[in-house]
């Protein structure tokens, strides 16, 4: 096109190409039924997801030196002391797998659920330039984000295969339990994320809550043990954890001598459902306040 | 014609004080403290809005004009979803595309290239739009060779050309503007005006808020003064805009108190209290006139010690457009030292090179740097009265322009 922007202007109604969708549906899209309205306006904001969570990638890799290598590096060298600390010099079983192999696979899933809170819950605040100055539903900033922490999750999960191959563990039909398994594990970092990131618009507090909640967290998820060493009685109160459920399938759906926790996962499943519902109903109430607050 | 944008009754309410910042831990002690009371109690509020309400029909090109604080931009922002009414209803007939910003989510690590999509699709492109569009974004903000550089190297001109082409390529039904056109040199400022006017003779619905009476004036045929949150007039541009230059401009030139202007700006270290002309003899006066020298005198109280000010002032035509603004730093006049109490200031204006009419006089006082402002946007009126410069017998008009050059004709020499 090399007409001037005004001249295109001035023609525009005379030029039946100039379509009629160029622009994302009209701002009363989500009038007709909440749901239903929800679900269709981010389906005609499925670009913008891409985008947001495309431009965070990119900024991630841009400036580090490594770039990409960081999400290689930081489950690798976390094994290593893991495995020194915990398995060489504390002791704790590992339920009969390689060491290397059972704290990876824990530590992949818990590297993108920590990281994948931390950055959803402050998605907004950092974002505040364009929630002030535009219109979108504010709930693609959460999403975006958790889809593009995803890229470090795959890598991690090739890393954990190669790792286990390399460790002599046999590949099964159960490792694609992990593909499976994302989708609950997005889903819920991206559920308590969000609330955390709508409650951080308004109690700039969270800030300082989450990194300190993260850690604590870490200790509660059969990461660094196993759950086979949580005495009985306390075994719900770890199922409490939907994090614990899930954790314990990745692991040992790569260790063909143990049978899968399914009772426990499904627990992880429930919660992570009735979480995921609390925090869209929590979120959309407050977006509506999200730039006079933000 | 059907409308395009129909509000009801819209109001907007904003909490201010303790409440509306409270931290979480002040919210748990209120909470468990006194329940009943954090239910009860009513934090301070204001009104951004007041029961607006209009329509604007499909076409129509609308200037929102008002005062700083008077809820233009709350208006916007309702209006382009950014924030909710706290009552009243909003129809929109169409797709809105929102323009309070230019460059919006632009990212400082990310290329040109890639914010041009970016931006696109944060103001609502899809991708093949912003494809099919690129060459022409390109072209129109003029960075073609900067397309891989990361825009974090681009000058703030370039940004804001970038930012302006993206958004000069939306295709709304309905677009909202704010004084996106109030920054940029004065080429593109041109450029967008041009833009501006393709919109309006596209058929498009526009509502633009802007200082600049002259582009409300010929981008517009209809005008909404907002006032303290309400609409104070509703009409054709012109007339909106003449009514709102009078209401500003007070009606006494020589000494005005200026001690409670509303809308001023600032932290109040400074506060101008009065503005006096003098007149060529040094005597206070209610008459400016064109080409005579003029004295400006701003008295001002400081409630505390200021070192290095920088008082400025800025004209102003009748229609609002910014003839010249100048500051004592700029003709390297230091001023040291400002003691707290009360004094003034003379600015000598050797001739007063304007046409006779009525102009606006802003000042403002900031620090050396312009970050503080003390006060600021304190207007006030002068009025120019012809006078026969040349001693022709004839006199300058209003019609002829806004200033004059002190010049002098030859006789005509014959050349064949």
């Amino acid at each position: 096109m090399t007409d001037s922007p005004s001249a295109r202007l001035l023609t525009a109604t005379r030029r039946p190409d100039v379509s009629a969708n160029a622009l994302a549906p009209p701002p009363h899209a989500r009038d007709n039924g909440k749901i239903v309205g929800l679900f269709r306006e981010l389906f005609s904001y499925r670009e913008l997801a891409f985008f947001l969570a495309w431009r965070d990638i990119k900024v991630r890799y841009k400036q580090a030196v490594l770039g990409i290598l960081w999400a290689v590096i930081q489950p690798l060298f976390t094994t290593v002391v893991f495995t020194i600390l915990f398995g060489k010099l504390a002791n704790l079983p590992n339920d009969g797998m390689p060491p290397s192999v059972f704290y990876l696979s824990g530590l992949v899933p818990w590297l993108y659920f920590s990281s994948t809170v931390t950055n959803v819950s402050m998605s907004l605040v950092s974002n505040a330039d364009i929630l002030t100055k535009i219109y979108f539903p504010r709930i693609l900033l959460p999403t975006a984000v958790a889809g593009g922490n995803l890229v470090d999750f795959v890598i991690g999960a090739v890393i954990v295969m190669v790792t286990a191959v390399i460790c002599g563990v046999h590949p099964s039909f159960s490792w694609l339990l992990w593909p499976l398994l994302m989708v609950p594990t997005l889903v819920l970092s991206l559920s308590v994320g969000m609330i955390l990131a709508a409650l951080n618009v308004k109690y700039r507090d969270i800030r300082y809550v989450v990194p300190f909640a993260i850690q604590l967290w870490l200790f509660a998820t059969p990461i660094i043990y196993p759950a086979s060493l949580v005495p009985e009685q306390y075994r719900l109160l770890l199922g409490l954890n939907p994090l614990s459920g899930l954790i314990e399938v990745f692991r040992h759906s790569l260790n063909p001598n143990v049978v899968l926790h399914w009772d426990l996962l499904a627990t992880s499943l429930a919660i992570t459902i009735g979480l995921f519902i609390g925090a869209i109903a929590f979120f959309t109430r407050s977006e509506r306040a999200f730039a006079d607050y933000v | 014609m059907s409308y395009s944008v129909a509000i009801e009754g819209i109001s907007k309410r904003y909490r201010i004080g303790s409440r509306a910042n409270a931290t979480l831990r002040e919210r748990i002690v209120q909470w468990t403290t006194a329940p009943h009371r954090a239910l009860k109690t009513t934090a301070p509020s204001i009104w951004a809005l007041r029961d607006v309400s209009f329509d604007v029909l499909q076409g129509e090109v609308v200037g929102i004009i008002g005062r700083n604080g008077a809820g233009k931009s709350t208006l916007l922002k309702i209006l382009s979803r950014i924030t909710n009414p706290t009552s009243g209803n909003m129809r929109v007939r169409g797709r809105v595309a929102s323009l309070l910003e230019v460059g919006v989510g632009f990212h400082n690590e990310l290329t040109g290239r890639e914010n041009i999509y970016l931006n696109g699709s944060i103001l609502g492109m899809r991708k093949r739009d912003v494809d099919r569009r690129f060459d022409a974004i390109v072209e129109f903000a003029g960075v073609a060779q900067f397309l891989d550089t990361q825009v974090k190297h681009y000058s703030s001109g370039m940004r804001l050309r970038l930012g302006f082409a993206v958004a000069a390529h939306l295709e709304p039904d309905i677009l909202v503007v704010d004084e996106v056109l109030a920054v940029g040199d004065a080429g593109f400022q041109k450029k967008c005006l041009d833009a501006m006017e393709g919109l309006q003779s596209g058929g498009r619905t526009v509502l633009f808020v802007s200082h600049n009476m002259a582009a409300v004036e010929n981008l517009c045929s209809r005008g909404i003064w907002i006032d303290s949150g309400q609409v104070r007039m509703d009409g054709p541009a012109k007339n909106v805009i003449r009514s709102y230059m009078e209401a500003f401009a007070g009606d006494d030139g020589a000494g005005t108190d200026l001690s409670d202007a509303d809308g001023r700006l600032g932290d109040g270290s400074i506060r101008f209290t009065r503005f006096e002309y003098l007149g060529p003899d040094g005597s206070p006066c209610s008459l400016a006139r064109c080409g005579e020298p003029l004295w400006m005198r701003l008295h001002y109280r400081a409630s505390r010690e200021v070192s290095c000010p920088s008082f400025g002032f800025r004209l102003f035509t009748g229609l609002g457009t910014l003839i010249t603004e100048s500051y004592n730093l700029l003709h390297g006049t230091v001023i040291p030292k400002v003691k707290p109490g009360t004094a003034y200031i003379d600015v000598r204006i050797d001739s007063l090179n304007l046409l006779p009419a009525r102009y606006t006089v802003s000042l403002w006082v900031t620090d050396e740097g312009g970050a503080n402002v003390y006060d600021g946007d304190v207007r006030t009126v002068l009025e120019v009265e012809p006078a026969s410069i040349y001693a022709s017998g004839r006199l300058p008009e209003a019609r002829q322009g806004i200033a004059f050059f002190t010049q002098s004709w030859a006789q005509p020499v014959v050349t064949g």
